[in-house]
């Protein structure tokens, strides 16, 4: 088995590997791009001997379209990425969401726009992974802190992404990715791994998309004999084309439903919050600032707390709006110009002030600049 | 112990990155600590500025990134200007002296070694030098207990440069042994 | 087509088709199924997967799993769905717009790789779907849309492109001569690697009203008068070959199948890694 017991040093891209060999991971499909590249290559070198596939494909555009086919034929399927690939997969991401073809995408963020800073982190992608693709669509992004997180949430967006058939996306970035860590990970026989529906083919044919089934249909994998039609248009649950209407509309609402009717998606993670006068919101990098930002703060006697959204989209928001009804401000630290900013502020709804602390000089926030935010809202 | 931060500094190909690597994982999985070790670095595989940071601590770690080093390792003249200034208070600045003549002023106490000298004048090859420098950082410092050190070298150095490393590691430790002073932090 | 073939094989429900009248595309899906029935594909184990065009809607007509993806992606879906799961047999269906301009990439690796599919290219010289703009293969100096003083681009060779790259077998074939083509798509689908069959299709409707080539019959006697089987084409000199279509089988040749040779990694792998 992949999981050995121990502590041993491992780095958050291989982490994320060892995360998806022990979801089971069946096909790898990728690109090298800095700085998600060690995903492939760990998988390069471990998927092999595990009977799975490991391809490097001809651009990004292909290893995400190979990783939705592999998917749709029975495979858990991932792909890893950064900035400039991640835009590249947009495309056949919007296909999986609609073929609801369940999928793993990791993008390894970097200094964008364009090539920008290879080499450096940052956090600019957060509305792209909700939104990147054209149309309405669900996705879960979850947003690992940890080496040892970028093992469990590999692990769990394959969950997710069975169980629902949509794709997920785990954000981290070039810190979380590159980071070595002490880690001891679980061993396997204790691990949870879901695996998709399939219709009963002792019962014959299935729709591929038989909604009166529930709002995630069983999935007629290729090659199990349903004859199952699949496309990017707008379907019918036969699969087959459709036109504007209210049947459109159904399927949208199905497909936007699978994410906003399960409340017990949303992860976020809490210190000091019970009796915060300043609260920070942060993911990943930057929230291990805000963790140390918190501590100094408290040291100095403002009573600060930190939220942080482990599920990026869906968003954390009954969480923050509960505690924005009694702080005095909520600090939010990004490396970018502002926008899980927009999201808290939407969600807080006036309740508190909202600051935010841009960085977006390639490297990551410090704890003395979180604390000089938090500072600055205690003061009023 | 509580936090600890050690800062490993050169240029690409010196094996910094592998240096501060090996410290951790001895620190982390044969010590015992909590360990996160973190990198920067330029596109080119060889050459450019190269640096690489260690933390360590019983306790969790949050911020994974050097605040104010207590060690600090300095191979090239570059990394010298650039970062033996940041030392803490009462820590250590140790100099490869075979590129770098001039430190800037610093709070820490200054070794000088001629760290890449040594590779050359016990090995015939500078590549070495990299664990030559851990030796000492090691030696100078109760960081990382030299068992630990030892097996986290044998595991991450390609199995044929295992005794080679290790003899290296050995000079490294021997220098450490004959610099007057303290043993500090 | 027999009734009996196009229940079998079609998706009867689905039709009528969405193909003009006059089109070619009815005339390679018909010389598809006949070359499936010959085979005897295993519906439940054939995967069809197409792009997006004229020709990417055959997919949906055919009585199998069929996977109509993104433009120009369909080869890079179907690596995806061969490579995990090897044991089916997989067609891909494209247009020349398809798999030569947006999808070019894709044609190229996937034929280097000489993985185990087969695709068929119905090239028709135009993107049809969008109402007759130019393609990769539309004549040097053919009016479109899109190009209202004449197309200043060479045209795309796409059965050279793929037996340069190393596709295990290539052929083309066109509309005028249904018996040929099924014979040719009958051993691309017995092939074991790349198979690319290209065939010559028309699109009255905007191809041959704008460059006044007259209607369907015309642009297949076109086809008839202007192509040379490849045996009769090695006995003519290059001057009596200017203007002509080569068709037939043009090249087949034994390179390693990928997921065979993926395959023989994995027992390799797994052999080191056991001792």
């Amino acid at each position: 088995m992949p999981v050995k017991p121990g502590a041993r040093l491992m780095q958050g891209n291989e982490a994320c590997a060892e995360g998806a060999l022990a979801a089971g991971l069946s096909f790898f499909a990728g690109y090298p791009i800095t700085p998600s590249t060690e995903i492939a290559e760990y998988l390069a070198e471990h998927l092999p001997a595990r009977g799975g596939v490991y391809i490097q494909m001809e651009d990004e555009i292909a290893s995400m379209a190979a990783v939705v086919g592999a998917s749709l034929a029975g495979a858990k399927a991932m792909t890893a990425t950064s900035g400039p690939g991640f835009s590249l997969k947009q495309e056949n991401l919007g296909f999986a969401a609609i073929t609801e073809a369940p999928c793993v995408v990791v993008n390894v963020q970097r200094q964008g726009p364009s090539t920008g800073l290879p080499t450096s982190p940052s956090h600019g992608d957060l509305m792209q992974a909700r939104w990147g693709t054209h149309g309405d669509h669900p996705v879960v992004v979850l947003v690992p802190w940890s080496v040892r997180e970028c093992f469990d949430l590999t692990l769990h967006a394959f969950n997710v992404a069975e169980r629902l058939r949509i794709p997920v996306v785990i954000l981290t970035d070039e810190v979380i990715a590159h980071m070595r860590e002490k880690v001891v990970l679980p061993e396997a026989g204790s691990l949870v791994v879901e695996d998709r529906a399939r219709p009963d083919r002792a019962a014959g044919p299935a729709l591929p998309y038989d909604d009166r089934q529930g709002d995630v249909p069983p999935m007629t994998v290729f090659g199990d004999g349903h004859r199952a039609h699949v496309t990017g248009l707008i379907h019918d649950r036969r699969g087959y084309p459709a036109g504007p209407g209210p049947a459109t509309e159904a399927l949208l609402k199905r497909l936007q439903g699978k994410v906003d009717s399960r409340p017990e998606l949303v992860i976020a993670e809490e210190e000091e919050t019970a009796d915060a006068e300043v609260l920070v919101v942060a993911i990943g990098c930057v929230a291990r600032s805000a963790a140390r930002a918190i501590r100094l703060a408290r040291a100095e006697g403002i009573a600060a707390g930190l939220l942080r959204p482990v599920t990026l989209w869906p968003f954390p928001g009954e969480r923050v709006r509960a505690i924005a009804g009694r702080v005095r401000g909520i600090v939010v630290p990004e490396m970018n110009l502002g926008q899980m900013v927009l999201e808290v502020e939407r969600v807080a709804g006036g309740r508190a002030p909202v600051h935010l602390y841009p960085r977006v000089d390639g490297n990551l926030i410090t704890p003395e600049e979180v604390l000089g935010s938090i500072r600055e809202v205690a003061r009023g | 112990m509580s936090r600890r931060e050690i800062r490993l500094s050169g240029e690409g190909g010196q094996g910094i990155i592998l240096g501060g690597i090996i410290l951790a994982e001895a620190a982390a999985v044969h010590g015992g600590l909590n360990a996160v070790q973190t990198q920067s670095y330029g596109p080119e595989s060889r050459g450019g500025a190269s640096r690489c940071e260690v933390v360590l601590s019983r306790e969790a770690i949050d911020y994974p990134k050097v605040i104010r080093p207590d060690v600090v390792l300095v191979m090239n003249r570059e990394a010298a200007d650039r970062y033996a200034g940041d030392v803490s208070p009462g820590g250590t600045v140790i100099v490869d002296s075979t590129f770098v003549e001039e430190v800037p002023d610093t709070v820490g106490r200054v070794c000088r070694v001629p760290i890449t000298r040594l590779a050359r004048e016990h090995f015939g090859r500078e590549i070495v030098a990299n664990i030559i420098a851990l030796g000492i950082v090691a030696g100078l410092t109760d960081l990382v207990r030299r068992d630990a050190l030892e097996r986290a070298v044998a595991d991450r150095v390609p199995p044929a440069t295992r005794d080679l490393n290790l003899k290296a590691l050995d000079v490294g430790y021997r220098a450490a042994a004959e610099i007057p002073g303290p043993a500090t932090p | 087509m027999s009734t009996a073939l196009a229940e079998k094989y079609l998706r009867v429900e689905r039709l009528p088709h969405i193909w003009c009248r006059g089109c070619g595309h009815g005339i390679v899906l018909g010389a598809l199924v006949r070359a499936m029935d010959e085979v005897g594909l295993d519906l439940d184990r054939t995967v069809v997967v197409s792009g997006i065009g004229c020709a990417s809607r055959a997919a949906g007509y055919l009585n199998c799993d069929g996977l109509h993806t993104t433009h120009g992606r369909a080869l890079a879906f179907a690596t995806g769905v061969k490579l995990a799961r090897p044991e089916l047999r997989v067609i891909v269906i494209a247009g020349d717009g398809d798999l030569a301009a947006i999808g070019g990439n894709h044609f190229i690796h996937a034929a280097r790789r000489n993985l185990d599919l087969t695709c068929i290219c119905f090239n028709n010289q135009v993107y049809g779907m969008t109402s007759g703009q130019h393609s990769p293969t539309s004549p040097r100096l053919s009016l479109a849309p899109t190009a209202p003083y004449g197309h200043l681009e060479r045209e795309f060779d796409l059965c050279e492109l793929a037996r340069a790259v190393g596709a295990g077998y290539v052929a083309r074939a066109a509309a005028y001569n249904p018996r040929a083509m099924t014979r040719l798509l009958v051993r691309a689908l017995d092939l074991r690697g790349f198979s690319f069959v290209e065939v010559l299709s028309q699109c009255p409707t905007y191809f041959g009203r704008r460059n006044r080539l007259g209607g369907a019959v015309d642009m297949l006697k076109w086809q008839k008068e202007h192509t040379v089987d490849v045996a009769r084409a090695r006995e003519m000199d290059p001057a009596e070959l200017e203007g002509k279509v080569v068709t037939g089988e043009l090249h087949r040749a034994e390179y390693p199948e990928y997921t065979a040779a993926y395959a023989e990694l994995v027992s390799r792998v797994k052999g080191e890694t056991g001792r």
